[in-house]
Order: structure tokens, then sequence, then C-alpha cells
């Protein structure tokens, strides 16, 4: 057979359509496109059955090898996802359906997406969050270009502990637009404080910070906040949503606009995609947020509904006065995150942030034994921590990779100076069996 | 109905999580916690399983309902791709980037590029960049690409032209990257006005921004001739690729003349569209612009492994954090294998022969702004029905209570009152005749009793809502509009 | 009392050196129900036709130009909470700003009233 192709009219429903069109064959319904444009046929294989089909992605999933260890983040976290998440979110009604354009026949989406944005000012103590982002790089890219909108200033000052992808996309999007990017120097002490309070000025739209940082680093912004907001600037934060379950809410620690990456709210690695970026901000500045927003109303009878809010800064409407581009979202994993923060609940949420915190100091106590590596932060981690090797990391992670250990994220691609640095992270996944386990084969990397 | 913060009560347990088999650490000093967890709802398993299906059965979707939304290809996507997506799920992205750590994903490698190699053969491009998280994204990282090779010329070009016609997110992309925007009304042919286009065009346009078809549906057979004019003036073509499932084996953009394309896998190759997202915005580029395109590229290495390429000196950088949405890039591989080459070319044969049925069949009823052969969409106007006090909204209103989603209305702008019909490949010509009954009806009833339609729909969970007040008293979070859960600032 | 229109139909009444400005009943029933106001602030300086500031409805977000050249001396605050005072009142309570007009012989690219009735006809 030539393959599936979900077209079920037959020859015979496809004539009689074909007669009533009043062509006599499909080819004349593409009779439009000129010759010197048709196409010859596609250079691509015949098609296959399901069977085959699935045989041969099995094949390419074999390519990746054995089943890896993972003490890396770098962004995406290798946390537990109930399977109440994949039940939910896989039901047909959320999943094939689109956009919530026509909100009678949508309320399933609104609503949930309304819950999603209250999940998220739950967790950051913000007021007022979208649908959601791409992914948390361009969701803080987003959130620099709303702070330049709002001070109407084109200077942005991001700390040099921000997660270097991030900055890659942020100087990326701000490539063409005439702002200044100044980067500080990575501190082993949390945000560059110095740097900051040198650059910042009244030209300045924002400082950038990361909490915990790339290191792993947890800060108290307040006073970088006063220091910001003193300038007439804002405080930008991206942040690890899961550490919000101990850590103080970014509200509370004065910061302006929030964002961060949802993958490690139920959403599979998936070798780095789909996850979704969020975006919260203070209410006077609902009107500068990008992309869309759900809003609760009333129906004709007064009955409560559920409706996408604040449209006319969108781009189907204001074209290229729009706040951004964006348009498609990331609504399903969004979905995700809030049914695995509801699933979870108030206190699990509590004590999946401790379960983190307590392994992840432990390995920082066993790693930070073995002869020859030290822990390189000065300030309190989270669930990631910096070790200082007595080599290049670089080799020891290759080392380790043989081994089926991912046992951490080295730095000397992305921070001159830092070769010897190793990024390593521990969620609730890892097992104390496995942090010993770590340790024991870091020993051997680095000395037999 | 209830929200689910409503719905929970103190001290209600949820999923449970694993002893700690460490020791309990008070590592983190008192300045840097909170004193309370986050606000979130306390529910068991039971009450959330019950909440979030019913929540579901308030939607239409394309499993339950035919959902002919213009422009956004909403065809049934096969139940088989997610078993595909699940084999990748656990696969962490930050393994490739380490050092050797490409050994360790050579699957997932080798099915962007396989799926990059594809699509390019699809489209007749040279490369394809799979990371762009959606299509408006692939738009802005297209638009990034043209920057950067006008630049690398020494180019200072300042102006991107776009039709009237065109999806809102070509201009906002373009202006994105700072570009001026010049648009370019459409002629009573049905596309972009030549005239107006050639008086347009001078040395100071980076780029044409074209759809193809257009989003009245139709082929613009002088597109070569755009293409064309653009190159002349050393500008760039860009064909935003929203409705290639018209033409896939029938015509290739990149055979047009078209220099960057970017292409919609959610919509064309068939990955369900999760209520609003996640897509995936692939950017194919004709072989000078390769140099520019994002970091990091899949390329095969000279053992035949699959590696990343991390810099390059001309490329416009990172756009995302990793490699692109990739479980949606793992659903369109499988979806084109499965299809294979007649497949495809039958999907478009399909899709144009579904809507040129629905546009015959209705024209009697409703007023056609282009009346001509048209590809995968038909885009007719309420103009007639206008006359009764019935708009647009009126009718898909009452299309819901029929039990089928309604088409997208008011758009595009420059049709009066317009109803945008994208039937798809994948619906029976006994479900088209269903709806066509359906389109009739409302426009039977427009003349004899409009009052009817305007009140519909009456069937769904809710009636018409008031968007004005929606947007005059702006509730978009219920902690904030109970005035619960949230501290003041220290 | 003096007042003019433009072709994109703002009102400015002139009041000595000074203009109110405001939108026209036509252009409100194009909108529909205004739901935000973005307003400038005092001290705003514009050219003839410069965005002054926009107007949101539902549907749609407009940008409102300045019939005349001048400086922002005030702005009509009682829009931010209630924006529907332009539903209500598009000429009169539900006005936008007040400048201080910097070139005067700008008057002569707007309309009077008659010619602005007989523009808007010319539209329907």
């Amino acid at each position: 057979m030539s393959g599936a192709d979900y077209c079920p009219n037959t020859p015979g429903e496809i004539l009689e359509m074909l007669d009533s069109i009043g062509v006599g064959s499909i080819e004349e319904l593409f009779e439009v496109i000129p010759p010197e444009l048709r196409a010859g046929s596609l250079g691509l294989p015949k098609g296959m059955s399901e069977f085959e089909t699935l045989r041969r992605m099995q094949g390419l999933a074999e390519k990746n090898s054995r089943k890896l260890i993972h003490f890396i983040g770098g962004g995406f976290y290798d946390h537990f996802i109930p399977s109440v998440v994949n039940h939910m979110a896989g039901r047909a009604e959320f999943y094939t359906a689109y956009t919530p354009y026509q909100a009678e026949c949508s309320q399933g989406t609104l609503q949930a997406l309304y819950e999603y944005q209250t999940a998220i000012c739950a967790l950051t103590g913000m007021e007022a969050s979208n649908a959601s982002l791409y992914d948390g790089g361009t969701a803080l890219a987003e959130a620099a270009l709303m702070a330049l909108r709002i001070t109407g200033r084109n200077r942005l000052i991001v700390d040099g502990a921000v997660n270097p992808f991030y900055r890659q996309i942020l100087r990326t999007y701000l490539k063409n637009l005439q702002v200044e990017l100044v980067e500080t120097t990575p501190s082993a002490d949390g945000a560059g404080r110095e740097d900051i309070r040198l650059h910042v000025d009244d030209g300045t739209a924002a400082v950038i910070l990361q909490n915990p940082n790339f290191f792993g680093g947890i800060d108290n912004l307040a006073d970088l906040a006063e220091r910001t907001h003193g300038a007439g600037a804002l405080l930008v934060a991206t942040v690890y949503p899961v550490s919000l379950g101990l850590v103080k809410s970014p509200y509370e620690m004065g910061v302006d606009i929030v964002s961060g990456d949802g993958q490690s709210l139920g959403n599979p690695l998936s070798f780095g995609g789909p996850s979704f970026g969020f975006i919260a901000t203070r209410r006077e500045y609902i009107r500068s947020l990008p992309g869309r927003i759900v809003g609760e109303t009333v129906d004709v009878e007064g009955k409560r509904g559920f409706v996408l809010t604040l449209q006319a800064r969108e781009q189907h409407i204001r074209r290229h006065k729009a706040t951004s581009n964006i348009c498609s979202n990331q609504s399903l994993c969004a979905l995700r995150g809030l049914l695995f923060l509801c699933s979870i609940g108030k206190r699990g949420f509590a004590e999946l942030a401790t379960l983190n915190r307590d392994k992840a100091e432990y390995a920082k106590g066993v790693l930070g034994g073995v002869r020859g590596i030290s822990v390189w932060n000065r300030t309190p981690t989270f669930n990631e921590f910096t070790l200082t090797l007595p080599q290049d990391a670089r080799k020891v992670v290759e080392k380790l990779l043989s081994r089926g250990i991912a046992g951490g994220v080295p730095l000397g691609d992305w921070f001159r100076g830092m070769e010897q640095c190793l990024v390593v992270t521990v969620t609730e996944k890892r097992s104390r069996e496995e942090i010993d386990a770590l340790a024991e084969n870091l020993e051997d990397a680095l000395w037999s | 109905m209830e929200l689910i913060f409503e719905k929970s009560v103190a001290g209600r347990l949820g999923v449970a999580l694993p002893d700690s088999d460490v020791p309990g650490s008070d590592f983190l000093p008192g300045n840097l916690l909170r004193t309370d967890p986050p606000p979130l709802p306390e529910v068991g398993e039971p009450e959330l399983v019950r909440h979030f299906t019913n929540l579901s059965q308030r939607n239409f979707s394309v499993d339950t309902n035919f959902y002919p939304l213009g422009s956004c290809t909403m065809k049934y996507n096969p139940k088989v791709l997610e078993e595909v997506a699940a084999l990748f799920s656990g696969c962490h992205p930050m393994t490739a980037l380490l050092p050797g750590g490409h050994i360790f994903a050579q699957g997932s490698l080798e099915l962007i590029y396989c799926l990059g190699r594809m699509l390019c053969e699809i489209t007749g491009m040279d490369e394809v960049a799979a990371q762009p998280l959606a299509g408006a994204h692939g738009e802005l990282t297209g638009i990034m690409i043209i920057h950067a090779f006008h630049k690398a010329r020494g180019n200072r070009k300042h102006i991107v032209i776009v039709p009237d016609s065109s999806h809102g997110t070509n201009p906002a992309s373009a202006a994105m990257m700072g570009y001026e925007i010049v648009t370019i009304p459409t002629a009573p042919y049905g596309d972009m006005d030549m005239n107006l286009f050639r008086k347009a065009m001078n040395g100071e346009v980076a780029a044409v921004m074209m759809t193809c078809p257009n989003t009245l549906g139709l082929f613009n057979p002088h597109v070569g001739e755009i293409c064309a004019i653009a190159h002349e003036h050393g500008a760039l073509a860009y064909y935003d690729g929203a409705n290639l499932n018209a033409i896939m084996g029938k015509a290739r953009p990149g055979d047009m003349g078209f220099d960057v394309i970017h292409l919609n896998l959610h919509k064309t190759f068939a990955t369900p569209h999760g209520g609003g997202g996640p897509g995936s915005g692939p950017v194919g580029v004709k072989k000078e612009l390769i140099p520019f395109l994002p970091v990091p590229r899949v390329v095969k290495i000279d053992d035949g492994a699959y590696a990343l390429e991390q810099e390059n000196p001309l490329s416009i950088g990172r756009i995302s954090g990793f490699f692109g949405n990739f479980a949606v890039l793992a659903r369109a591989c499988a979806y084109i294998v499965l299809l294979g080459r007649e497949g495809l070319v039958r999907v478009s044969e399909q899709a144009v022969l579904n809507a040129n049925y629905l546009q015959e069949k209705l024209k009697k009823y409703y007023d056609l702004p282009y009346d001509i052969s048209c590809m995968h969409e038909c885009v007719f106007s309420a103009a007639r029905q206008l006359k009764q006090g019935v708009h647009a909204l009126d009718i898909a209103k009452f299309l819901i209570d029929k039990g089928f989603h309604p088409p997208t209305v008011y758009f595009p702008l420059i049709v009066k009152e317009a109803m945008m019909i994208e039937p798809t490949e994948t619906e029976s010509k006994a479900n088209l005749d269903a709806f066509i009954a359906a389109m009739i009806e409302a426009a039977e009833l427009a003349e004899k009793n409009p009052q009817a339609l305007m009140q519909a729909p009456v069937t769904m969970p809710v009636k018409r809502l008031d968007e004005v007040k929606a947007a005059r008293e702006i509730n978009v979070c219920h902690l904030l509009a109970q005035g619960t859960g949230h501290k003041a600032r220290d | 009392m003096d007042v003019l229109y433009t072709k994109e139909h703002e009102w400015i009444r002139i009041e000595g050196s000074a203009g109110v400005v405001g939108i026209t009943g036509y252009a409100v029933g194009q909108l529909g129900d205004i739901t935000f106001v973005e307003l400038p602030s005092v001290g705003k300086v514009v050219k003839q036709f410069d965005v002054l500031c926009s107007i949101e409805s539902v549907k749609a977000a407009s940008d409102i130009y300045a019939p005349l050249g001048g400086t922002v001396v005030a702005v009509n605050q009682s829009l931010d909470s209630r924006p529907e005072i332009i539903n209500e009142s598009a000429e009169e309570k539900g006005w936008l700003v007040k400048i201080e007009i910097s070139d005067p012989s700008g008057t002569g690219r707007l309309m009077e009233r008659q010619e602005y009735d007989e523009y808007v006809k010319g539209l329907e």
C-alpha cells in the first residue's frame, strides 16, 4: 500500500464533488498555478503504514543511546511528572482545539488559562500574568522589551550570572533596536552588585537578573530593587519556578517583571521542547504585557465566563504597532503546568522545593568532600551549585558520560576563566545512592 | 463553573512525593525564605480529574467537531504521532551540548537533520533551521536573517513591504527588527496591486513578505514576477508558509523565487494545536543565506555522525533555548514518513477539492468577493446578511449551536464581514454537506428571523460574553480579584 | 467658539491660544465601546497630524492625531477610570487633551462642520 493519508473521500464522492464544482478533474483546480512554477514529483520515500512508521521512529529513538543519570540542568530539569498531568492534558478536547477565539465554545481552554494565570501569580506574588510565551529565554527577551516600552529608555544592565543561552537570545532580539546592553562580571557572591550600582542611571530601562542564578546561587534582591527603582528603572528577574516553593516571591523582593521557563512544572524534557515561558508583572504594567491574556467577565444573563481580553495590544489588530509579534503560544504546556501545580498542591509544592534543596545540600556536602574539589558559591543555593575541580571540567564530564552519568554542566564553553567549574543539579528524582555514585565516579575520574 | 481555586480545602493533600533519603537541611537564611507556601489549590486527585474533565467538555475541538477555522489548518492529527513523540520524552537537551555528549543524542539529532532535508525537498529550499517555536517566531527569525544578510553586504535597507491581506504577524515581526512597514493594497483581482507594488519598490526595500496562496485562499499567478522584481532591487522575497497545505507537491516556494520561508508544522504537518500552542515554525533559506541561520545547528560531520555547530560568526545568534519544539518536530517528521510523496500530494488535492466544493455550494447564499477557483480555503462576506442587521459574528455564533466550530471571522481585514472557511482534507463530503446545510439555514434565517441569529448561541454553557466589561474591569487573576494571597511589598 | 475637524475624525475647539481636542461622534460609532485611552503626558510637544494618543475598543486600537501643532497642557483624567465618557459625550465631556497651539496657520488644513459632515456622508 502507499501509506495512510487520512483523506476520507471515496473515488465516487470525489467525482460527485468535481461534478458540483463543474470541473473534470482535481488537476483543473491547480491550473491557476503557472506551468513554470509547477513542481515535479517530490523526492521523498513512499508512504508507510502506521506500524512501519512507528518502527522506523523507534529505531531513531534507540540511537539516543543508554539511559543517563541526569545531574544536569541549565534551564531544563529532570522532575517527576504525576500521571494525572498526562491524562488530563491529553484529553482531545483540550489537545485538538486551537486559540479560543470563539469564547462560547472554548470555555474549557479559557477557564484553564485563567486558572493558569492565577497559579503563576500565586507562585510569583505578581498581580497579572499572560497565558504563556514560548520558553524561558524568549520570555526574558519579551520582559526586557516590555521594560524598554514602559520606561521609554534604551539601556539594559544584565547580570553575568543569567543563563548564557538567555543572554544570547537577548542579544539576538536586541540586535537592531539601538539598545545598549551592559553585562556585569559573574560573581560567587550573587548578583554583580558593584557593577550594577556603578552602571544603573536615569537612562537605564531595567536591571535583569536570574534567581537562583545560573551557578545556583540565591540572592535577596530587595536592596537591588531599591537602587534600581531609585534610578527610575525596572527590576526584571528570570526565576526557576520550583524554587518558589521555598524562596521569597519575586514580588516581595521588589521585582517588577518576572519571567521563567515552565518546563519543570509538568513538562517532559523532550530534547528541549516544548515547554512554556511565563511572564508576570504588577497590575500597572498589564497593558504592556505581550501575548494573549484571558479575563473573567459575564454573559448576557450575568453568568460567569472567560474571554481573551486586551486584544487591542496584539498583532492581529495592531499589526506593526503591537506589543509583540507572538500569536501561537504554548497553551498546552501551560495547561500541563497548571495540572502539575494543582495535583501536587500548596503543601506538596513546598515539600517538593524542600526535597530538592535537601538533596542538593547533601550532594554539595558529599561532592565538596571529594579530594581536590571545592564549592564555588559563597551564597546559599537551591538545587544547583557550582564546584571548582582541580582540572578542566569538560574533560571530567566527558569521562563521566562514558560511565552513564551526565555529571553536570561544565562552564568553560560559556564563561571565560571558569574552565574548572562544574554546575551540578540535583532534583527530587536523584537518590542518595546515585549521588554517592556520582561522588565515587568523580573521584575516580579525577585521580585514577 | 467553579474555579479549581474555589474547590480548594485547606489541608487536603494532592499527589504524594517520595520520602527524603537524605538528612534535612536548613541552609536557607530567613531573609530568603517564604513565610507561607504559594497559595496554590489544595484538591485531591479525584476532584482534580473531575474538574479538568468537565472543563475539557466545554471546548469544541477537531476530535469532537468540524473546525473550519480559516488560516489555521485544523486537520485531524493521527494518534500514532503521540506515540512517536513519547519515544523522546526523556532526552535532556543539555546532553547534546556537553563535551562528547552529541554521541548520546544521535537519534534526536538525526531526526532534526532528516526533517530538515525532507522539508527542503517539499519547499525547494536549501537548508532549514528548526529552532523557531511558532510561526510568528519563524517570521521573526526569517526577518533577522534578512537583516543580517543585508548588513553583511553593507546595505542599509530599512523598509519591508507587506500586502494589506497579510497576517498581522508579518508587519509585527518586521517591526520588531526595527523595519519601517509599507503596506500595499489588494487589487480587484484579489492580490497585491502590481502597479502600486512596482511604484513602492526601490533600493531601500529589504524584503517583500508574501503569503501564497494568500489569505483570500487565492494563488497569485504573479508570484514569480514579484520575487523577480524584489531581486532586481536587491531585496529578498519572504514566504509566509501558513498556507502550504494547499500546494504540497504542486508548487514549491523555492521554485517561485522565495529566499526565506517559514513553515507552520502544527498546521501543515498535523500536530495538535493544543488550545493555542505549542507550534513550530522552522525557517528555510536558499544557499547564500545558510551562514546566517540561528545556532545551534545540527550538522552531519565527517564520520557520519550528527553534531551541533554552536557558533558561526555570521549567524543571527540564538533564538530559543535549545533546538526547537522537538516533540512537535518528531510528530511532523513521522507524519511526512507516514504519508510519503503521494500522500502529501493527496493532502493538498483533497484540501483544495473540499474548499472548492464548499465555495461552489455556498456562493448562491453568501457574497463571494473574488469569484474564482480557490485553493485550500474560501472567503465569503456576510455583506448581504448585514442588510438585515446580521453580522458575520452572528452567523458564527449560530454555527456553534449547530455543532460546528465557526470559520475565522473578520479576517482578512480587506473583506467586509469576512468569513474564512478552511475545511482541510480530513473532512468527508458528508461532513461538508452538513456544514453547508447549516450555512444555508443561517442565510435563510438572516432573511426570515434575524433575531434568532443574534441570540445565538443558546446551547453552550455560556451565552455571548461581555467583552467590553472584560476590557474595562480587568480581572485576569483570581487571587487579586479576591484580594487574597498577595502580600505587600517589603 | 470655533470648532474644526480633521479627515481622521478628530475635532479641535479653539479657545484663545489653546485648543481642546477630541474625536467625533462618527469616529466613536466606528470604534464601538471604548475600553481604554492612552493619554499623553502634559508637556508633550506635537506637530500637526502627529500621533497624540491612542484609543482602544474591544476589537480595535486607533491612533489619534493632533489637529494642530502645539504643547499638551492638560489631559482629561476622568477617562482613566471611565473611558465610556467618550461613548456618552464624544464632543463635550469626552474631550481628550488641551494643547497650547504653536502654529495657528495649520487651521487652513482643517474642515468646518458643514464640510466635515459632507465628508462623512461621502464615506458611508
